[in-house]
């Protein structure tokens, strides 16, 4: 009942067997171990699970691993630099306290990356309208709305 | 002296491993050959079980074992409850049964039936869809007002009237007596809507059995790993408590929900055992809001009365709180002991008298959630002060003014005694960063654009930092309330702290590596905090009720008091000096009115390789362990004001600006304090404007079962807040800390409630229940008496 | 999730085969109710057959006054696209507002239109503008496309290939969003062309719906006030716990005027 999948993960070359069934968000975490990206709601509203899908943001919870054969999946692992240096948007995050319990972390800035890549000068405004496919119930938003401001800013420069 | 530690925005330790997917949460743990638990669930309100038939379940692929409630009885007790309430006819609280997995009867939709164990979660669902229940459904009923009515159907055979304990606080006789001479008397009747907690990370256990010593290991998504093994091992498994170690790892978020001991990793620990291989539970969204315990729930009659001048004489209450289907592990103690004592609010009210029916219903188990019994108080009290005020045409600032609270300590009729507050401090400078002289200007120009604008106030105050364990225990508890903290300074002078306090969001990681850093004049690099795990930490109660600071950093602090009391014993010796004459600061100790001194590290160094040493007085090493049990409640208090705008024609409410001044006394992490503050307002307002638990009343069956119904705020619902701290250092804790991590969320619903009836007031609008959707307020504007028709 | 077979077909012809291999197999198109729907249980195709390697059903072209969407375009191809936003920009500003940023980056107009949920916005477009859908086999003028609640025309064995949208003089887009799913609870699409005006309702009813009287008072008068004091009977009109049928019958009045209002904006 499986089917071959091949994909690119963080740079690397994937080729494992899947049951169609299968999640993406499921492949990254059980079959790839790579469980920084969460899972948070079975309706797809939380967002805790968004990833980069040929750079743009996704929900992983909300995809079979077989639709993404061939693609490109970046996920929070991948974010930093080799060097284990933090990615600007994740840097503005640290720095803005942009993180409480870090479970949304991962798919907030996977998303904001993706953000503040659509746009240049990006408005509070558009920032808050923008993370609507992601729920945070510990900060408020507000601190991670000046990390996305920061860091896109930064990314940027 | 170098700056201090203390009052540092000091980034947080913790973060780079949440940023980099690097974190450890329950649900990314793996056991090797583990196996996949699924929870078949009551699809019923109350039901009756007359059959269950597991057979094919069993014979399913993959399927390794399937328990229904009867494969548990005389093996696996009920969930305990964690408080005795006693009732105003000196009689305990009834205590039906809770059973892990329903036996004879479901009363809940979602109530645990049958938990399936297989090779694979897929297996384990695909199995749980072959049991047959053959159910009889019976009436359920949902609605806490109802639930004592004639003929209301029983949730539990041997309670009668629903009813668990009827409960007073307060001098009945002289209240009544205060009402009769009063000028004035306000009245309002409210729902504290029920809400579900939504932790962003669902609930999750892996159980394990080690057949080499009979031990298990449970990682679990809870705030109280110590409190978890206790009740788990004492009360329900019968298991030996050092024979089961609890990790609580990262947690993603929890605001109550994670406190309790639930029905799914008992079992699962238990299964463990019976299987003797691991078990994975994730409990999927849908899950968490049919079984994870909800909040609030209360529907409340208030009446306030005052002279003429507006002076409060007498507040009388009477509650009737849902309880749910189960009294979960604090339930009992939510809707009495952390609700009525808070009723005199920041306010010198002579006479108070409440009294609280608590009741089942068939629904989820209802306990403590973010605030837990403060944000109810709180809503009863600032609502009548504030209609009270606009009843009797007096500013809604000034007749708190006439009210407050300025001599302390005080004693409230209502058991607690404050130690220390300074509430004109906070609502004066509440009233200036809102521009509240400027708002009129504000709400003439929102009217011409066809926007109703109000401004309400909350001046809250909550008591945090549960103690002292005796007069808790005297209250009715059945547990203590201190907490324990170990400081263990490494041969090189590097520290572990270990916590009984538990971080899921809050930072302790960094916090309490501050107060270590700063006390031993350290880096905080050099210090890890440990917490969450029953296998390194020597015992703890975990963290609820902002407690984390106070009790847990307190009891760290006195673990560092015997630290440096034994460093300077060990310098005394090293340095040829009385024990009396040395001094610790920064770092070194040195002998009082001399060059004389050593470092920390060497002192530790000489701890671990005592060659130089005086070991005929004193042992080796530097290990010290404290328990803090608090001689009094900490009690934050602050402002909140509100102003929003509402568009008349589709009734949507906007926070347009909210401003926070709170009094938290010493704050050890400004950036920290104010994320957790902007956290709890955020939930407040959620409770105010969207967030709505419904059951329907005929089905009992959830409506608001999943994210699509269920309103969360997000980003773009709520405003940049303007969050600013005022500090009355508290009185008796070594930190003078208070507590911060519940007061956004205790102070903002009454805020946002009479912001909106302030808009309304003019049209003859006195109150809107919550959450103040937009169709709440259309209909409220629909049959307003003095509405003129709005605009689009 | 039940157990299903998978196929990404690379023609249309392809589909067409694994169709009739598998009668009772699914389209997959971005997936964004589908796979939720999988993953509760809720659906349990035999097959699924993914869309999104067959060519003819992506891309954006603007000709003979003819706006063209290919079925598998997702809506933040069509709100970012410049050519969209210049000859209707209302169409442009509606994808923007579909769902959230990722379920822009993923769901696609024929797998919106194709599922017909009530709440959904492009329903809206495409009634309001007067679109032809066409399929594999034939093209079906929006007003016969939409038949009830995630009821429509299409037939087994068919399936969108693109939507021609007719440019219109000027259209707006009005939403009211359902605080928790963020689906329009009501949303109002009102279109001036040559030939009327054509006001579509979605959010309120099973399945979007034409909301004639406001037609006809806007076609003389295009103004908010023209519609303020139509409200629509709240007969039939969808309930629920954030919207009973009166307040969503006011909502789509309060709509339709700012939906006017936002197409003499734009």
């Amino acid at each position: 009942m499986t089917t071959p999948l091949a994909l690119k993960v963080n740079g690397n070359a994937v080729s494992v067997q899947v049951e169609p069934r299968t999640l993406l968000v499921q492949l990254l975490r059980e079959t790839l171990r790579l469980t920084g990206t969460h899972v948070g709601c079975d309706t797809g509203q939380c967002g805790a699970c968004t990833v980069h899908l040929d750079g743009r943001a996704v929900k992983s919870c909300t995809m079979l691993a077989v639709q993404a054969a061939g693609c490109e999946i970046t996920t929070i692992e991948g974010v930093a630099a080799p060097s284990g240096d933090l990615h600007p948007m994740q840097a503005a995050f640290k720095e803005h306290h942009g993180l409480q319990c870090g479970f949304c972390t991962p798919g907030m800035v996977m998303n904001a990356i993706d953000l503040a890549r659509s746009k240049a000068d990006l408005s509070e405004a558009e920032v808050r309208g923008g993370l609507d496919g992601n729920l945070c119930r510990c900060t408020g938003y507000q601190n991670i709305v000046k990390a996305v401001l920061a860091g896109a800013a930064a990314m940027r420069s | 002296m170098s700056e201090s530690l203390l009052g540092q925005s000091v980034r947080r330790k913790e973060d780079y491993r949440f940023l980099t997917g690097s974190g450890t949460y329950t649900d990314d743990v793996t056991v090797p050959g583990q196996l996949y638990a699924f929870f078949l669930r009551s699809p019923h309100a109350h039901a009756r079980i007359r059959a269950i038939d597991t057979a094919a379940a069993k014979a399913a692929p993959g399927v390794v074992a399937v328990y229904v409630g009867t494969d548990l009885q005389g093996k696996v007790n009920g969930l305990p409850c964690g408080w005795l309430i006693t009732g105003i006819d000196g009689q305990p609280m009834k205590e039906p049964v809770h059973p892990p997995l329903a036996q004879g009867k479901v009363r809940h939709v979602g109530d645990q039936v049958a938990m399936i164990v297989a090779e694979s979660l897929n297996q384990a669902k695909d199995a749980s869809e072959l049991i047959e229940v053959d159910y009889e459904v019976l009436p359920a009923c949902v609605d806490p007002a109802q639930a004592r009515a004639p003929g209301a159907p029983l949730v539990h055979d041997d309670v009668p009237d629903n009813t668990c304990y009827v409960w007073g606080l307060g001098d009945k006789a002289a209240t009544d007596a205060a009402f009769a001479q009063a000028a004035h008397v306000t009245t309002l009747e409210y729902i504290n809507n029920r809400l579900i907690p939504n932790a962003i990370e669902p609930r999750a256990a892996v159980a394990q059995y080690h057949r080499g010593d009979d031990s298990y290991t449970l990682h679990v998504t809870s705030q109280n790993p110590h409190v978890e093994r206790l009740l788990m091992t004492a009360f329900v498994l019968g298991l030996p408590e050092h024979k089961v170690r609890v990790i609580a790892p990262d947690v993603g978020g929890g605001f109550g929900s994670k406190i309790f001991l639930y029905a799914e990793e008992t079992v699962l620990t238990w299964a463990a055992g019976q299987i003797k291989r691991p078990i994975k539970w994730t409990a999927e969204r849908s899950e968490s809001f049919l079984a994870d315990a909800h909040g609030r729930d209360h529907v409340t009659k208030a009446e306030l009365a005052l002279d003429k001048h507006g002076k409060f004489l007498a507040l009388r209450v009477h509650t009737t709180a849902g309880l749910g289907a189960y009294l979960s592990t604090f339930a009992s103690s939510v809707p009495t002991i952390l609700y009525a004592t808070l009723l005199a609010g920041q306010y010198t009210t002579p006479n108070i008298y409440c009294e609280v029916t608590s009741v089942f219903t068939h629904t989820a188990p209802v306990d403590a959630y973010r605030g837990a019994g403060r944000p109810e108080a709180t809503y009863v009290v600032e609502r009548i002060v504030e209609t009270a005020a606009r009843e009797m045409k007096i500013d809604p600032a000034e007749i708190r003014r006439r009210n407050f609270i300025t001599q302390f300590p005080y004693q409230t009729p209502v058991a607690l005694c404050y130690d220390i507050g300074n509430y004109e401090g906070t609502l004066s400078e509440a009233m200036r960063v809102a521009d509240v002289p400027g708002f009129e200007v504000r709400r003439k120009e929102a009217e011409a654009r066809g926007k109703l604008r109000g401004l309400g106030y909350s001046a809250y105050i909550e008591a945090c930092g549960l103690a002292p364990s005796n007069i808790a225990g005297a209250l009715g508890a059945r547990a203590g309330l201190y907490e324990a903290g170990e400081v263990r300074v490494h041969p090189t002078g590097k520290v572990t702290v270990f916590t009984g306090s538990h971080s899921h969001g809050q930072g302790h990681e960094t916090t309490f590596a501050q107060v270590v850093a700063q006390r031993l004049g350290m880096s905080v690099e050099d210090i890890d905090v440990v917490h969450g795990d029953t296998g390194r930490i020597a015992f703890g109660m975990g963290t609820y009720g902002s407690r984390s600071i106070a009790v847990g950093g307190a009891a760290i602090v006195r673990a560092l008091d015997k630290v440096v009391a034994k460093g300077k014993k060990i310098a005394a010796h090293l340095l040829e000096a009385a024990e009396g004459d040395i001094e610790f600061e920064n770092g070194e100790f040195t002998v009082a009115g001399t060059d004389k001194k050593v470092p920390f590290a060497q002192v530790a160094l000489t701890a671990y390789v005592p060659h130089n040493y005086p070991l005929d007085k004193l042992e080796p090493g530097l290990n010290e362990m404290a328990f803090y049990d608090p001689t009094n409640f900490t009690f934050p208090a602050g402002c909140h004001i509100c102003e929003v705008e509402i568009d008349r024609a589709t009734g949507e409410t906007r926070i347009v600006n909210f401003t926070a001044v709170d009094d938290f006394g010493k704050i050890i992490n400004p950036m920290i304090v104010e994320g957790q503050v902007h956290g709890g307002l955020t939930q407040g307002i959620g409770q105010a404007l969207l967030e709505a638990c419904v059951y329907d009343k005929e089905s009992g069956q959830l409506i608001t079962g999943s994210m699509m119904d269920y309103a969360l705020p997000r980003a773009d619902d709520v405003p940049n807040f303007k969050v600013s701290t005022q500090e009355t250092p508290c009185t008796h804790n070594p930190l003078g800390v208070k507590g911060c991590g519940e007061a956004g969320a205790i102070g903002a619903p009454a805020a946002v409630i009479n912001a909106i009836t302030a808009a309304l007031w003019p049209l003859g609008v006195r109150d809107i229940p919550m959450p103040a959707t937009p169709q709440t307020v259309w209909r409220a504007l629909q049959t307003a008496p003095k509405a003129r028709s709005g605009r689009a | 999730m039940y157990t299903f077979d998978y196929a990404r077909p690379e023609s249309l012809k392809d589909v067409a085969t694994a169709l009739r291999k598998q009668g009772e197999a699914k389209l997959l198109a971005g997936g964004q109710s589908l796979v939720q729907a999988l993953r509760l249980r809720l659906a349990h195709p035999p097959a699924l057959v993914d869309l999104q390697a067959i060519p003819e059903l992506r891309g954006i072209a603007v000709a003979n006054n003819v706006v063209s969407v290919g079925a598998m375009t997702r809506h933040a191809e069509v709100a970012a696209s410049r050519e969209i936003q210049r000859a209707i920009p209302a169409l442009a500003k509606l994808a923007a507002g579909i769902g959230d940023r990722q379920v822009r980056n993923q769901g696609t107009i024929g797998g919106s239109l194709a599922n017909a949920d009530p709440g959904a916005d492009y329903p809206a477009a495409v009634l309001g503008l007067g679109a032809n859908i066409v399929t594999n086999k034939r093209e079906i003028p929006a007003d016969k496309f939409f038949l009830g609640l995630f009821e429509t025309a299409l037939k087994p064995g068919e399936l969108i290939v693109r939507v021609d949208f007719p440019l219109p003089l000027r259209a707006g887009y009005a939403k009211f969003r359902n605080p928790a799913s963020r689906f329009a609870l009501v949303g109002v699409f009102v279109c001036d062309t040559t030939s009327g005006v054509r006001v579509a309702v979605t959010g309120a009813g099973p399945c979007v719906f034409r909301a004639k009287r406001m037609e006809k008072v806007l076609a003389k008068d295009f103004t908010p006030q023209a519609v303020e004091k139509i409200v629509l009977p709240a007969e039939g009109l969808n309930t629920d716990i954030h919207a009973q049928a009166d307040y969503r019958a006011h909502l789509v009045t309060v709509m339709a005027q700012r939906a006017v209002e936002a197409a003499a904006k734009l």
